[in-house]
């Protein structure tokens, strides 16, 4: 993972975006179950942990299943009855749905959470707005702003904090919560204009070019990245074309 | 330069003009003209450099060297350049710290230094800098006035200063202009010159002159038995984090307790603990029966309508208790809870406009007001309940001294009516006039302070 660690953050999105692509086409899950493989033995030849990789997508493994069995109980009956109740129809149908569905919250999920994890937002907004040319202005606002979420969170504890000083923390939860919601968004409003001030003063949005301190920059190793990707989510494709499992979203 | 007046003079809008910041056509007026090197300021962009007050609102980057860039940037400087010029920055505010040091982690003072060296990395020939110490405590005082004083010899900038306190920048300006309530000019000349000649009107439009502390009586220690006791007392904001531990503390009742020390030290921390608001991490704080009144000794464990009538908390940041939609409101909303009937309800939140100067905002929205006004709400939004202790985190930060000198007053008069008082503050005079007893937190520990000194 080391090798990943090293690519700029804007390879790493396009490798995201060209392994997910056909899985967020189709609707099989053979497509889904070959990527899946595929990428775990990416992750695990390059030296990823096994306990690691459980360990940083923990939630997903959580959720995946949980849309299976949704799927499974809900999804649109075909095929065999297994067994029904109420709204509940279990059917070959929903069986192959359900594993569809989890194996492709995976397949998504996995390489998506991996590739991003520690990725530095001052180094993606460098290579989006000097890489993909995104504008400057609204590449630094997001990252500035990002920054206001640490103080919000503050804000919020000391919120609840004075609710209880004030003597409403004993009832109404919903109500004060909206109350709460109402008042940081003020309170938001004001630190984002003082930000934006602040930037201003600094020269944000200055008329004639902008400079880059941070110089972002694509090597091998990018195109490497990008490349493997596009084989990964190929190969997948092709698979399903070969054996005539392909089941596109709109067919 | 030093330039002084009453809060809503306009003198931080003045400075915005000059940087090129004020706002389009909905956001004011504005009449006649003002040239920066013979241009509008919004043209002269990096001409000008402005320092705000607020250290949390300017870091625009994660890591101190970025962040030092980015007025760079935004002014096309070629990179080579610009980390010449970071480097150079930093050397001249005295900030040592990695380049790849995030913003978050520095203190006040080291915050403030970090928004000088990135407005003097865009060399501008004006430095504009409002209130830069208010929120700091007094070795970041120096600390700012120092890396100024320096950043200004070294390169020759014209220096512009809003601050209420004048003793920290009488000795660096060579020009002291003064404007009144209106916005009017009201003197301008030689500090020496115009702090003598003007002496009451400056003390009336409430700037702080270097040798006349405020008109109040000093502290008076105090054998009051204690109030509200803590021992071997954990504090922290999360179960995780303790931010000191081993603290003996008792707070005398009927009688005035001012806790200071260094920021970042846990001062606001211990006060919410012993507000009631935080629960102790380790040890425990004992409430008095006389406050308890019947309840558990442990504050964190009374209900919020319990807690309500026996501790007042005030917090720093009045915003963060508004919860009305009038100032009238504001105060009523403890009585509300607390089931007050109506008759007594209006009687009390009547008294309390009245006796805190508020009545013509009766119907204002709280978000809306000035922040000495602001201030004020939020004492007496806590006082409406009558909770015979009082617990203030910074009462008088950023505060002119008319403002100062009012609120002071009002709080000695509740001690002098039998309440108890703890407020968390490094201001200097407030501890000379609300420190019956004074307790300093310290990275080693707490200590009881005799004297007067903070």
């Amino acid at each position: 993972m080391r090798l990943v660690a090293r690519t700029n953050p804007v390879s790493r999105l396009a490798a995201a975006i060209v392994v997910t692509a056909p899985l967020l086409l189709t609707l099989d899950w053979s497509s889904s179950a070959v990527i899946l493989a595929f990428e775990l033995v990416l992750l695990l030849a390059a030296g990823a942990k096994l306990g690691w990789i459980l360990r940083s997508t923990w939630p997903l493994l959580i959720a995946a299943p949980l849309a299976g069995i949704g799927m499974l109980l809900y999804g649109e009956p075909s095929g065999h009855e297994y067994a029904s109740f109420w709204l509940a129809h279990i059917t070959s149908g929903s069986i192959a749905l359900a594993i569809a569905v989890s194996l492709r919250a995976l397949a998504i999920g996995v390489p998506s959470i991996l590739l991003f994890r520690g990725v530095d937002p001052t180094e993606l907004a460098d290579g989006l707005a000097q890489r993909v040319r995104l504008p400057a202005q609204l590449v630094l606002g997001t990252l500035a702003a990002q920054r206001l979420a640490g103080l919000l969170i503050s804000d919020w504890r000391q919120m609840s904090l004075a609710r209880r000083a004030r003597g409403l923390g004993d009832a109404a939860a919903i109500r004060r919560f909206l109350g709460m919601a109402f008042a940081l968004l003020v309170l938001a409003i004001r630190r984002g204009t003082k930000l934006a001030t602040a930037m201003e003063a600094r020269g944000f949005g200055a008329p004639g070019p902008r400079t880059w301190a941070r110089p972002s920059t694509f090597g091998g190793r990018d195109a490497a990245l990008v490349a493997i990707a596009a084989v990964v989510a190929a190969t997948g494709l092709g698979l399903d074309l070969a054996f005539g499992t392909l089941h596109w979203v709109w067919s | 330069m030093l330039l002084l007046g009453p809060s809503g003079a306009g003198k931080s809008t003045l400075l915005a003009a000059l940087a090129g910041v004020v706002g389009g056509e909905e956001e004011g007026e504005q009449l006649g003209e003002l040239m920066l090197d013979g241009v509008p300021p919004a043209a002269a962009r990096g001409r000008a450099g402005l320092v705000l007050q607020d250290p949390d609102a300017q870091a625009v980057l994660a890591r101190v060297g970025d962040d030092v860039a980015f007025g760079c940037e935004n002014l096309g400087v070629p990179r080579e350049e610009i980390w010449a010029r970071v480097a150079e920055a930093l050397d001249a505010v005295g900030l040592e710290v990695p380049l790849d040091q995030p913003t978050s982690q520095l203190s006040g003072g080291q915050r403030q230094r970090l928004a000088l060296a990135g407005v003097l990395a865009m060399r501008p020939g004006l430095l504009l800098l409002d209130e830069p110490t208010a929120n700091l405590d007094p070795a970041g005082v120096v600390e700012v006035r120092e890396a100024v004083a320096r950043a200004a010899a070294r390169t020759g900038a014209t220096l512009v200063v809003v601050e209420h306190r004048v003793s920290v920048w009488a000795d660096l300006v060579d020009r002291v202009v003064v404007l009144d309530g209106e916005g009017a000019l009201l003197a301008d000349g030689r500090p020496r010159d115009v702090f003598t000649t003007h002496r009451a009107a400056l003390e009336a439009a409430g700037v702080w002159l270097p040798d006349a502390s405020p008109d109040v009586p000093a502290a008076a220690p105090t054998h009051e038995p204690a109030v509200i006791t803590a021992a071997g007392l954990a504090i922290g904001r999360r179960r995780d984090s303790v931010v000191r531990a081993g603290l003996e503390l008792a707070i005398p009742d009927a009688a005035s307790t001012v806790i200071t020390g260094p920021n970042g030290v846990g001062k606001s921390t211990l006060a919410l603990t012993l507000g009631g608001l935080l629960p102790p991490l380790g040890g425990a704080v004992q409430a008095s029966d006389r406050l308890a009144r019947g309840l558990a000794p442990q504050p964190h464990r009374w209900r919020s309508t319990q807690l309500l009538t026996r501790i007042g908390t005030v917090f720093q940041e009045p915003e963060h208790s508004f919860v009305a939609r009038t100032v009238r409101d504001e105060i009523a909303v403890g009585l509300r809870a607390l089931k007050t009937p109506r008759a007594e309800l209006d009687a009390r939140a009547d008294e309390l406009l009245a006796r805190l100067r508020l009545e013509h905002l009766a119907l204002a929205n709280p978000f809306t007001l000035s922040g000495g006004e602001k201030r004020r709400l939020s004492v007496a939004a806590v006082l409406a309940a009558r909770p015979p202790l009082l617990v203030l985190d910074e009462p008088t930060f950023g505060q002119d001294r008319a403002t100062w000198t009012e609120l002071v007053r009002l709080l000695r008069g509740l001690v002098t009516d039998g309440s108890a008082l703890v407020s968390v503050s490094h201001d200097a005079e407030l501890v000379r006039a609300l420190g019956d007893r004074v307790l300093r937190l310290e990275p080693a520990g707490l200590r009881e302070q005799t004297g007067v000194a903070a």
